[in-house]
């Protein structure tokens, strides 16, 4: 008979720990998703079809994908830029830097979005100046990338700081030191060092620019078919009855934050050496 | 090349200070500097090569004065105590990167990139390596591939930041002989940090002791130890 390892716990323990952490798991993550996708479904493929393809879940579609594609590559700027700065070089407000690119993490969405209309909207502070100049923000494009923006900034920075704070600058001093130009050190040098923690934060960065409701809504004045995003669109199904539509939308949704999970894993698995070398 | 470092002083947070340092190097010399950590030994280094700005001062190369010039146009070799290897590149690209960044119309081709590489190699005596990445070798293997990659450009200078620290006893002896022979080979000009006064007795023409940020003596190993110029050298190679 094999010994018993004396510092493991009793197997009893070990099932009971590993039982709890899957129903809690399925409970909280899994039922949820399966409930959208059967709801999503509940009336075959052609209503699904038929959910997603109308003009206005069209429109929201293509809506949320631009929204996307302009907040994530300035967040992506921003982000490299910041996690630079902070890691590379000490100056004064270092510390409140750091600080305050946590914000949007601990701001209510909610707030967020009404900073946007206090500042552009017609009573705003700049309202009168922008209705003037025709100018639209509020409840048009550019208000909705804002908002996305100021929600998605700190992912990939987050991402990026402790990264590069670990790296330090010998890499690069190193590069400088054979010749290399600045550009010519960032392009070769840094940016395969941090490339694995940039495609995370770009992803986290994406699915959230994607999903988010909160200080959208508030920025966005709902107008269906022309300022809807994916995640407005489902509530405005939702409140109007019409389930099967809503919960269509709702599965795209949650279809690209699982191709989302997917690539990460992917990436992860692809660089498996790198990511155990580097440790 | 001789290297002349008149006068310079450095007082910050994130090294050392140093304190009107003054310094000849004579044309093809091995010079050690050596100290105890905090002296501004490692401060030195990096002001010659262009890593940091002297508060006051010059550095001169030959007739040179090259305070004012980045660490890219001064035409110098640098190696890191700890490497400081690409890790995504080989040990090829990585000897070759020196020379795959240089303005279009001076670059070499790549196939001259890589021939320069595996000469680079036998050199340091790690020929056929080239295709290996720098996880794949020992620390004493990187640093053979740091100093391979260091030459590429073909420096009159090359100066090492505690080559050797991260190395043990038995690595560090075989690559004090082959940086000696190197040198020699090459006919450079180099400067050596380090804290360990045997290794700087073994390799150095001339040992460079170096206190708080004070020069305490400059001399060949030989005079250092029959006349140590202050109680603080006596105490130190005590």
């Amino acid at each position: 008979m094999a010994r018993r390892s004396n510092l493991r716990e009793p197997a009893i323990v070990k099932a009971l720990l590993i039982i709890a952490a899957l129903s809690y798991i399925g409970l909280m993550l899994l039922l949820p998703l399966g409930v959208v996708l059967t709801e999503a479904l509940h009336d075959g493929w052609a209503a699904w079809l038929a959910g997603v393809s109308e003009p206005d879940a069209r429109s929201a579609i293509k809506l949320t994908l631009l929204v996307a594609a302009i907040a994530v590559p300035l967040n992506v700027v921003f982000g490299i830029a910041a996690a630079w700065a902070i890691s590379k070089y000490n100056f004064r407000g270092k510390i409140i830097l750091v600080t305050l690119i946590e914000l949007p993490f601990s701001v209510s969405p909610v707030v967020s979005g009404l900073v946007f209309v206090l500042l552009f909207g017609a009573q705003g502070w700049f309202g009168e100046w922008l209705i003037a100049h025709d100018v639209e923000i509020i409840f048009a494009l550019p208000g909705l990338v804002l908002a996305t923006v100021f929600i998605t900034l700190p992912f990939v920075a987050r991402q990026l700081i402790p990264l590069m704070t670990a790296q330090g600058r010998q890499d690069e001093e190193a590069a400088l030191s054979l010749g290399a130009s600045g550009w010519q050190t960032f392009w070769h040098v840094t940016l395969p060092n941090i490339r694995m923690g940039l495609l995370y934060g770009v992803l986290l960065c994406n699915a959230r620019a994607m999903g988010e409701f909160g200080a959208v809504s508030v920025v966005s004045g709902h107008i269906r078919g022309e300022t809807n995003t994916m995640p407005l669109h489902v509530e405005v199904l939702y409140n109007e009855y019409n389930f099967t539509a809503a919960f269509a939308v709702a599965s795209l949704l949650a279809l690209l934050a699982l191709v989302t999970l997917a690539l990460k894993s992917a990436l992860e698995w692809r660089y498996r050496d790198q990511i155990a070398a580097r440790g | 090349m001789g290297i002349r470092v008149q006068g310079i002083s450095k007082s910050f947070a994130a090294y050392p200070a140093l304190n009107a340092v003054s310094l000849e190097i004579a044309d093809g010399e091995f010079v050690a500097l050596l100290g105890p950590s905090g002296s501004g030994k490692t401060t030195l280094l990096r002001i010659i090569a262009g890593l940091e700005m002297p508060e006051t001062g010059e550095i001169w190369f030959g007739d040179r004065n090259v305070t004012e010039t980045s660490i890219a146009s001064r035409g110098i070799g640098f190696v890191f105590q700890h490497y400081a290897l690409f890790g995504h590149m080989t040990v090829a690209e990585n000897i070759g990167f020196g020379l795959s960044v240089m303005k279009r119309s001076q670059r070499p081709s790549r196939s001259e990139i890589r021939t320069r590489a595996n000469e680079l190699l036998e050199l340091v005596q790690l020929p056929g390596l080239g295709d290996r990445f720098p996880s794949q070798l020992s620390g004493g293997q990187r640093q053979r591939v740091a100093l391979a990659r260091a030459l590429a450009r073909e420096p009159r200078i090359l100066l090492l930041d505690e080559p050797f620290g991260a190395l043990d006893a038995k690595v560090r002896r075989e690559l004090r002989g082959a940086l000696r022979t190197i040198h020699n080979e090459l006919k450079l000009t180099s400067i050596f940090v380090t804290h360990d006064h045997e290794e700087a007795f073994e390799l150095a023409d001339r040992v460079t002791l170096l206190n708080q940020g004070q020069v305490e003596q400059v001399d060949t190993p030989a005079a250092v130890r029959e006349r140590p110029a202050t109680p603080w050298v006596r105490d130190f190679l005590a």
